[in-house]
């Protein structure tokens, strides 16, 4: 370019400079999301889990007592990333009937502490906090904010299954029916 | 708006400094025969970029030791958001770079832009293209699978060919000769800590002597006035960068990087061959024979580099035009032929790998613990055409339950008379799918989706020949003969079809009965039979 120019070769350079400029900032913004939004979704987005958590037999129902609650120790596999994980758990488990059981996680709702049953006040007791749960897992009194955490159970014959392990999501959530969200097999 | 802008960009100046930085930067005077020729250094900074960003999500997920690094590529690659796409991109990326580098070296040394007071920014450069050699000769053994685990066995021994300092440079890699965990923790430390500062730093100091320089000028130039790098040369630059990340972006989504076997390091017949870029050294090194093998190994690629940082200091005439550097092109040609038939040699003299299955690690492998009664439900449902209704995670036909989504729910009985009604299978087969798709959990899910044809139709042979009447497979069957389990590693794929054939003439008095199927047939069961996992559950 010459330094004088013809007013039209100007407005000419400066049409060709905006070009220039809005495909340089257009052309890098669509590399940074091409770049950006994959490495969101990678970071973000939970991946499809391949391995469910399967049923794990726990026990054999006819050795329960009606209402008698009691703890049952298992192994379950836990899928941490890439590695499965073999770890022991335990459920207290109440026979509600003959073919109804409730399994319970072992943690009170309050703080995470172990509880037992106490036979004579027929109830479970958090030795921590004092919270006080019924048979049926709802918070009698202390400072547990939610009932007890359930386990989808499954009974095949007589073998007890256990699934996931659900929070009960409603403060006030009574007893739900002891198979819900089961399959009945 | 514009005010606001304003202000803001003075706060800054005033604070920081920056934009004026960032102007005087983008505002340098470039000579007049600047253009699309110099766009390859922008573009390889581009790639590295790109290399860092992909690195360091990669890292996110990944375990760098021998015991975890398999299992942890295997899960990005299987199960993480969008992580295939990650570990393209860093996968081609590496390739992409050492195109670029290359094309980037060629162009400045067919101008002669090296020449004086540029040699140190040349021999700068001469050691970035040798860094991002190292990146990938690390990055190879990441993956932990046979290929990584070959190819770095091969390098660590050529290492330790260097005359006088090679012991010492195979205990810097960690063992003599022998590819381990300190290996590996080495490889490792070296692609991730060493080399991105070391890289970055080099860079910086390239960038910092081009600009110290400027850009190296045409003897068309002379009187003829400077440009403004920004904004017609970035633009250029730019345009360069969008077309190469096109490229690696199909490239990342369109070709599946491979991921082999886990590396099995008492695996004797498996045949390394290293990355595309390396395989005209390899055969370099292959016509160097006994004790002559140094030559090929250290002595001509050292003598390379050197002549390559010392290409300055050999060729200091004037400046010429492009076109009359006839020399400088000559070099450039015959070093392309070189390499090109180098590289073809290579190619061309690999042999077929004869017993390895091309197995694809990276996709779930669930269908290979299957009983081969279970697997030729598979074949079944695809003869059948199942899937035209019945998709699997959204593959196939819609108009039907997805099993992969939806448990079956029915008996056993209703199972087996709608399969009946809905296809063209005999009661058998029927039995087969309907008993099959009556227990569908998750592996049997993941093989209805991700089995290859070989492996169904291998099964279909297999229970067709009732081999199980003497063989196990995955721990169904009988023990009459050998468990077929780890076939692959006991015996090669010819003799085991030769047995098929003629089992008297490899194995005398084995009461295995002769099998004269189609070769498409036997072909296709030892494939099967050499895809099952050594462990069958």
């Amino acid at each position: 370019m010459e330094d004088v120019q013809p007013q039209s070769e100007v407005s000419a350079t400066s049409t060709r400079r905006r070009f220039h400029i809005g495909a340089i900032y257009g052309l890098m913004t669509a590399i940074s999301a091409a770049l950006g939004l994959p490495a969101l979704a990678y970071l973000l987005v939970p991946g499809k889990a391949r391995k469910k958590q399967d049923w794990i037999e726990v026990g054999d129902i006819t050795r329960l007592t009606l209402n008698v609650p009691v703890e049952l120790a298992f192994r379950r596999n836990r899928v941490d990333g890439w590695k499965t994980l073999s770890e022991k758990s335990t459920a207290w488990v109440v026979k509600t009937s003959d073919t109804q059981v409730t399994a319970f996680g072992p943690q009170c709702t309050h703080l995470g502490c172990a509880y037992h049953w106490e036979q004579e006040g027929n109830h479970f007791l958090c030795p921590c906090h004092t919270s006080v749960f019924s048979i049926d897992g709802k918070v009698e009194a202390g400072p547990a904010p939610r009932p007890l955490d359930r386990y989808d159970t499954k009974i095949d014959g007589t073998r007890l299954l256990l699934g996931k392990l659900r929070v009960a999501t409603e403060p006030s959530a009574g007893l739900r029916r002891p198979c819900d969200g089961a399959q009945r097999s | 708006m514009r005010r606001h802008w304003e202000g803001l960009n003075n706060w800054l100046d005033h604070r920081t400094g920056l934009p004026a930085a960032i102007r005087h930067f983008l505002y340098e005077d470039v000579p007049a025969s600047a253009g699309w020729h110099q766009v390859f250094g922008s573009v390889a900074l581009f790639l590295i970029l790109v290399q860092f960003f992909t690195g360091i999500m990669l890292a996110f997920n990944y375990a760098p030791t021998p015991g975890e690094a398999y299992n942890s590529l295997r899960y990005i690659l299987t199960e993480v958001t969008a992580g295939r796409l990650m570990r393209g991109l860093h996968h081609w990326g590496a390739s992409m770079i050492i195109v670029v580098v290359v094309l980037h070296m060629v162009q400045v040394f067919l101008w002669g832009a090296y020449k004086k007071p540029r040699e140190a920014t040349w021999m700068v450069g001469v050691v970035l293209l040798l860094l991002t050699l190292a990146y990938g000769l690390t990055g190879y053994l990441l993956p932990w699978d046979n290929r990584a685990y070959w190819g770095t066995v091969v390098t660590t021994q050529i290492a330790a060919m260097a005359p006088g300092l090679g012991q010492y440079a195979s205990r810097l890699l960690g063992g003599d000769g022998a590819v381990g965990v300190v290996t590996f923790a080495r490889f490792y430390a070296l692609h991730v800590l060493l080399l991105p500062p070391a890289t970055l730093l080099l860079i910086g100091f390239h960038v910092y002597l081009v600009r110290k320089h400027g850009v190296a000028p045409a003897p068309s130039d002379a009187g003829r006035p400077k440009k403004k790098f920004y904004p017609e040369q970035v633009f250029k630059d730019t345009i360069g960068i969008f077309a190469a990340f096109a490229i690696l972006f199909v490239l990342a989504i369109a070709v599946r990087v491979p991921l082999e076997q886990l590396a099995d390091p008492t695996d004797t017949s498996y045949i390394p061959r290293p990355e595309w870029y390396f395989l005209f050294l390899f055969q370099t090194l292959k016509l160097f024979e006994g004790p002559l093998e140094v030559v090929g190994a250290v002595v001509l690629p050292g003598l390379a580099v050197l002549t390559l940082l010392l290409v300055p200091f050999l060729d200091r005439g004037q400046v010429l035009r492009v076109t009359k550097r006839t020399t400088a092109i000559a070099i450039v040609l015959f070093g392309a032929i070189g390499w090109a038939g180098l590289t073809t040699a290579a190619v061309v003299t690999t042999p077929k790998e004869a017993r390895t299955v091309e197995v694809d690690y990276s996709a779930p492998t669930d269908w290979m613990q299957l009983t081969p009664e279970e697997t030729t439900a598979v074949a079944y449902f695809r003869q059948a055409d199942c899937d035209s209704c019945h998709g699997i995670n959204g593959k196939g036909g819609s108009s039907a339950s997805d099993f992969a989504k939806v448990p079956v729910r029915k008996d056993a009985a209703w199972v087996a008379s709608h399969v009946q009604r809905s296809s063209k299978l005999n009661a058998a087969q029927v039995g087969i799918v309907a008993g099959f798709v009556g227990k569908l959990n998750e592996r049997s899910i993941s093989a209805l989706e991700n089995a290859p044809e070989f492996a169904a139709q291998g099964a279909v042979i297999y229970q067709a020949n009732h081999c199980s009447t003497c063989h196990t497979v995955n721990g169904v069957g009988m023990k009459v003969g050998p468990v077929l389990n780890g076939l692959a590693k006991r015996q090669s794929r010819s003799w085991v079809i030769g047995h098929f054939i003629d089992a008297q003439k490899l194995a005398p008095g084995t009461i295995m009965p002769t099998y004269k199927l189609p070769v498409k047939d036997l072909d296709t069961l030892t494939t099967y039979l050499f895809s099952l996992p050594e462990n069958g559950q």
